[in-house]
């Protein structure tokens, strides 16, 4: 127009806003890689350094899984928002120290190719990933999925034995450990899940980054909690009583790990508050029937998978509520 | 009243790197283009010709259209041109180019307005040229006369100033602050309201220490400050009423149909200005600011002066500008030159360089909820954008679309730096077209 003014049609013309949040999806994967961290740091004290070769393998595995599909198809490259290697590292959180590596390998080939990128990659498959690569292990390897190693400060020769659930699904009663144990992480189970208070810790950090919000992880514990402690003050279990015996569901096998860094995954879950209420009531009451009643001693991993299941159909529930103005 | 309970809202980071800056007066430039499109309402018609020697506040342009404000000159000079531009929405405009002869010769025409009736009051808001001054520029004298006047009770002045980088209209209230409360006066009195209350949020110390201080002084006892959250975006118009009265305000519905009057509080500055002086609205306070201007601060910008010439007061350029945005970053809109003209709804001049300029890669939605939490009214812009891809109006309907106010806090939150905002506008003139 005038001839002073230089700057005229090599402007950027975009959208409102013009600025965004400093929050990439990238960042929320390390964040939560970072909240994961006291819980590794407590399974590589408990189980050995061999924790971390694990964990290592599932997390450039599945990296790998990621770039190849989409270097193979050609799609954009997502390998860098580290979605996938989250995943790895929940596949070696949720397995045996003892698991051979190439089956982490596995577990990963099925998380993030069947299970992910066959459904259209990040923010569209329907199930957890490291859920139903866990769980398709389990069933696969069933006797190396559960062969526990004992804690490196058992009292104890043998070298594996029964994680605390083992325990209580063959009624000894007797043979449990204290809370306090639980609590610290000092007992056999997956490589992540032992340390309640380390995933606490990583939960919290979580919520006050705002990564994620309370809503699930509390109905599923509370709804374990609940449940356990009616279950126990109709039938006593000998020499607990029944506040200590609901502790230790909360406390025992993949209920910390599963409600706080598994059954908060976004994509497979429900996108209102009511619908996460319902979600977490859920995988907690399938949880408790499992672990009680069903043949398998532990069910966190099932439960959470049929809730992914079911998301859809609470969506659609809470969708109905909300538009007729119901709910916020 | 104070009823305590907040809208979602977000926080961006306030940059009011010029909120202590005092306004300066910037030289006459040599050439401003006036729109005559100056408010939401119909454009007005040319009231000069090619040639013709205007006055500093001679009105230059009006209509008769019912929605509408006359727009004055704010320099002395002749007129050079008018000419027609396509707006930065696309829409054809018409600009009066006017060459100053920098002598400020105030018109004749420039005399304080009677205003011993309400009517008279209407009338000569109407002739202020004053309009929505926080970015909207809807008329003020409709809004200061809705149909159920007798309803209205309270006058809620907007100096939230929630939008990033902005402080002119802290800066108005700290330097200004009386004009703010005699404004206030006048539209109380003439419109028989009982109670005032003017919003800021308390990262604006000052602003709300020196209105307090002037409503005492002046006795004003129906006059209070109102203190809100620093959080993004309080001074959005149904978002502030729902913070002060505690009445939810549906889209489409008007602050008068609760009872309250709302404006801004540059606008309602302007209003007393034209009382006391005749003056109307021909120049207003800017902020200019952004890592490509060498000195941000706040300036005094005669309505019409192109952007070049207010960066060239503020010490030029210090990088090359890749962005340059009229209005905040959460709302204002990008400008494709730096001729553009300001216009009177223009509070901020922002000028990017670098990072900040440019637009981030959109990735694959996450289904993180963020949007959804982020908006003040509870809105689900991750199920609008999916139904708008599918032109879905039932299910946009449904999910209650024209609620939004396109504040952008969707998009300022979204992980996978997805245009939800813009893409919520899409959708709300999709919506409408539909329903024809």
């Amino acid at each position: 127009m005038d001839n002073k003014n230089k700057f005229h049609d090599n402007l950027i013309v975009s959208s409102a806003p013009h600025i965004v949040s400093d929050t990439d999806t990238t960042r929320v994967m390390a964040t939560v890689i970072v909240a994961l961290l006291p819980a590794l740091c407590v399974g590589i004290y408990v189980f050995g350094i061999r924790v971390l070769a694990l964990a290592i393998a599932c997390m450039l595995s599945s990296s790998f899984f990621e770039w190849g599909y989409n270097r193979l198809l050609k799609r954009p490259q997502t390998v860098g928002d580290l979605s996938a290697a989250l995943t790895g590292l929940l596949i070696a959180m949720n397995v045996p120290s003892t698991l051979p590596i190439w089956m982490g390998v596995v577990g990963s080939f099925v998380a993030i190719v069947i299970v992910k990128q066959l459904y259209g990659g990040i923010g569209r498959n329907f199930v957890n990933p490291a859920i139903t690569g866990r769980i398709v292990l389990f069933i696969s390897f069933a006797s190396e999925m559960s062969t526990w190693p004992v804690p490196k400060m058992a009292d104890t020769d043998a070298l594996t034995g029964p994680t605390p659930l083992g325990h209580l699904a063959a009624k000894e009663f007797e043979k449990l450990p204290s809370n306090l144990d639980m609590f610290l992480g000092f007992i056999g189970g997956s490589v992540g899940e032992v340390s309640a208070i380390a995933l606490i810790i990583g939960g919290l950090f979580l919520v006050w980054k705002k990564i994620i919000s309370p809503v699930i992880p509390c109905a599923f514990i509370g709804t374990v909690f609940v449940l356990t402690l009616i279950y126990y003050s109709a039938n006593p279990a000998s020499g607990h009583n029944a506040f200590s015996m609901a502790l230790f569901h909360i406390l025992a096998g993949g209920v910390m790990l599963g409600a706080i860094f598994m059954a908060t995954d976004y994509v497979t879950t429900p996108k209102l508050t009511s619908g996460q209420i319902i979600f977490g009531i859920g995988c907690g009451l399938i949880t408790v029937v499992i672990r009680l009643w069903a043949s398998y001693p532990e069910g966190v991993s099932f439960s959470i998978l049929l809730m992914n299941i079911c998301t859809p159909l609470i969506n659609r529930v809470t969708f109905k509520r909300y538009i007729k103005g119901g709910a916020k | 009243m104070s009823q305590g309970k907040h809208l979602p809202s977000i926080h961006v980071k306030h940059h009011k790197n010029t909120a202590n800056v005092e306004t300066a007066i910037m030289p006459i430039p040599d050439v401003v283009k006036i729109d005559m499109s100056q408010s939401i309402g119909a454009p007005c018609k040319p009231l000069v010709q090619k040639g013709d020697k205007v006055k500093v506040g001679q009105k230059i342009g009006d209509t008769d259209a019912f929605v509408s404000a006359p727009v004055h000159s704010s320099v002395s000079g002749t007129v050079k041109d008018i000419i027609q531009v396509t707006g930065n929405m696309g829409r054809p405009e018409t600009l009066v180019v006017i060459e100053t002869d920098k002598n400020q010769e105030v018109s004749e025409e420039v005399k304080p307005p009677k205003a011993d009736t309400f009517e008279e009051f209407i009338a000569g808001v109407r002739a202020s040229g004053v309009v929505g001054l926080g970015g909207a520029s809807f008329p003020t004298h409709i809004k200061l006369n809705p149909k159920n006047l007798e309803e209205c009770d309270t006058l809620i002045v907007n100096g939230a100033e929630c939008e990033p980088f902005i402080t002119a209209d802290n800066r108005i209230m700290v330097e200004d602050g009386q004009i703010v409360a005699s404004g206030m006066r006048l539209i109380m009195d003439h419109l028989n309201l009982k109670h005032g209350y003017i919003g800021i949020e308390d990262n604006k110390p000052d602003a709300i220490e020196n209105m307090k201080k002037i409503f005492e002084n002046n006795g004003y006892t129906d006059m209070s400050v109102f203190p809100l959250p620093s959080s993004y975006p309080k001074g959005a118009e149904r978002v502030l009423l729902y913070e002060i009265t505690g009445k939810t305000m549906d889209a489409g519905v008007l602050p008068a149909d609760l009872g309250v009057i709302l404006d801004n509080v540059t606008t309602v500055a302007a209003i007393a200005e034209y009382f006391n002086t005749g003056m109307p609205l021909v120049r207003r306070r800017v902020t200019v600011d952004g890592d490509a201007v060498k000195e941000p601060k706040n300036v005094f910008v005669p309505v019409g002066t192109q952007v070049a010439d207010v960066a060239e007061f503020c010490g030029g350029y210090k990088r090359e500008p890749k962005k340059i945005i009229l209005g905040g970053p959460m709302m204002g809109r990008a400008i494709n030159s730096d001729s553009v003209p300001t216009m009177k709804n223009t509070g901020s001049i922002l000028l990017f360089g670098n990072e900040a300029a440019q637009v981030k890669e959109e990735t694959a939605c996450i289904n993180c909820g963020r949007c959804h939490t982020a908006c003040p009214f509870g809105l689900m812009p991750m199920i609008f954008a999916e139904a708008y891809e599918r032109k879905d109006a039932d299910r946009l309907n449904d999910f209650r679309i024209m609620q939004c106010m396109s504040c952008g806090s969707c998009s300022y939150v979204c992980p996978a730096r997805r245009p939800l905002s813009f893409t919520n506008t899409l959708a709300k003139s999709f919506v409408k077209g539909a329903a024809k």
